[in-house]
């Protein structure tokens, strides 16, 4: 079974949805050295922020970005399969409509952090 | 014939007792546009090489014994054309992730002895004499397990399933959706029985969604549905433990 | 037959692939390119005292330890099975390094936000 996953173009896919996930790790990360920079201190917080105004930083998160972007489009993508079929007027929901309401709903959802996060903050 | 096209046919041979390994073995042959590889194959055992050896029945889709792999996907022969593999060679080589009996023949005994092992009937619910009268069901009820009846056992998604590939111990692909068959039929009792293997290490959760069972499937049973919904069942009853007057 | 213990990792990992789903690619904008660059947000959405004023309450505190925690989980569970493909076999082994990771991050994070006071 060496290399399987290779063989066929839906493995590399499914390969490559598998491997959006250290990723989302390496942000949860980098968010908790945040939060425990926070705890330490004012100086210590200074420094993890100035940290991400890096241009790498900033670079690494743009790609971040693209990452779970693609890890969204999956997860919606593989729903139909995952979840018990949704009946609507006597009829099972077609996989394509239940793909695109999650994609909808992750749309809907980013608006409203977006917003609440650009006029709501102080 | 009129409108022939030539293709190449690698076809894997390997005999027990015979070959140290397989090996690949190339036959020309000519074929119309309504040629299945199924068909391709019966022209070379007929006319070529007698000693190929492969297994096939109804030639419509229906038996499920033809199963094998086309061009590196799990496919039926009988309804895999040759002329979408031009202009080949094309390869055919038995079912992945099956020891290989001989040719494009593969041991199937443990999908058999999976089949075994779900209780692949119905249990009533409650029992009912003749005079009583047939069990009832609703359309509605109906819809629930309909789509996971029309498995054909052919295995495809057995092939198609790197999980089973990687440890063969997990239940798998058709035999869920078999199970989840009986599982949810109104009349049936034995969810509890089934539960035990859903819910074992054996059961549905070596599954990581890869979903290439449900695209390879003849018969759109989507059996990667029927592992994920069991997923969920299995989720509830895993919690359900805890709660008070629960066993 | 064992009955297996995936259910519970299953669970966490369903929660932070969905939370991710919805709002991950925002958030990772919002906190590391917007917030930086300046980008549509306020200059000081992320300065200490905006962050502490945050991170004392209790929506934004439950808000971080959820992403945090949930976000380590859905990845962990993810890496344990990837690992399984990759040819390393599952087992407690691999089940310790994998959620034992996200189980760390999330008392660290517990304890930090803890810390920070309310």
């Amino acid at each position: 079974m060496d290399g399987w996953w290779r063989r066929d173009p839906f493995f590399i896919r499914y390969m490559a949805r598998e491997a959006t996930a250290p990723f989302v790790a390496a942000y949860a990360i980098v968010l908790l050295v945040g939060i425990v920079s926070l705890a330490r201190g004012a100086d210590a917080y200074e420094e993890w922020l100035e940290a991400l105004a890096s241009t790498g930083w900033i670079v690494a998160h743009a790609i971040l970005v693209a990452i779970f972007a693609y890890h969204t489009y999956t997860w919606f993508q593989i729903m139909p399969k995952t979840m018990p079929p949704v009946v609507v007027r006597g009829r099972r929901l077609a996989p394509e409509v239940i793909t695109f309401a999650g994609i909808a709903a992750a749309v809907l959802a980013s608006l409203a952090l977006w917003i609440l996060v650009a006029y709501g903050a102080p | 014939m009129a409108d022939t096209r030539k293709i190449v046919l690698e076809v894997l041979r390997y005999t027990p007792g015979q070959s140290t390994a397989p090996t690949l073995q190339q036959y020309p042959i000519e074929f119309t546009d309504d040629m299945s590889v199924l068909q391709g194959l019966q022209q070379v055992k007929d006319f070529v090489d007698g000693s190929l050896t492969f297994r096939w029945s109804c030639r419509m889709a229906i038996c499920g014994s033809c199963g094998m792999m086309i061009d590196g996907a799990p496919k039926l022969a009988c309804r895999a054309f040759l002329r979408d593999f031009l202009p080949g060679p094309l390869r055919v080589e038995p079912l992945e992730h099956f020891p290989i009996e001989r040719d494009l023949v593969v041991d199937i005994s443990d999908f058999v002895d999976k089949l075994g092992r779900i209780t692949p009937w119905i249990e009533p619910r409650e029992p009912r004499s003749l005079e009583q009268g047939e069990y009832l069901q609703t359309p509605a009820q109906l819809e629930r397990f309909e789509s996971f009846s029309h498995c054909i056992n052919c295995m495809l998604c057995y092939a198609a399933c790197p999980q089973y590939g990687l440890d063969s111990r997990f239940l798998g692909p058709a035999a869920t959706a078999l199970l989840h068959r009986y599982n949810s039929d109104s009349r049936d009792g034995a969810q509890a029985k089934r539960m035990e293997l859903v819910n074992s290490e054996e059961g549905v959760w070596a599954c990581t969604a890869v979903g290439y069972c449900s695209e390879v499937c003849p018969k759109a049973v989507d059996p990667a549905n029927a592992v994920n919904q069991n997923k969920t069942a299995s989720a509830v009853s895993w919690f359900a433990r805890f709660l008070p007057g629960r066993g | 037959m064992k009955r297996s213990n995936q259910p519970f990792f299953w669970l966490l990992f369903g929660a932070g692939g969905m939370l991710s789903a919805l709002i991950g690619a925002m958030l990772v904008f919002i906190t590391g390119v917007a917030a930086p660059l300046g980008l549509g947000v306020h200059a000081d959405l992320m300065s200490h005292a905006n962050a502490i004023a945050f991170a004392r309450g209790i929506p934004g505190k439950l808000f971080l330890l959820v992403v945090v925690s949930l976000f380590l989980w859905h990845a962990a569970h993810r890496i344990y099975h990837s690992l399984h493909d990759l040819g390393i076999p599952p087992g407690p082994l691999a089940q310790a390094a994998c959620y034992g990771t996200a189980l760390l991050g999330t008392v660290v994070a517990t304890v930090a936000l803890l810390a920070i006071g309310f």
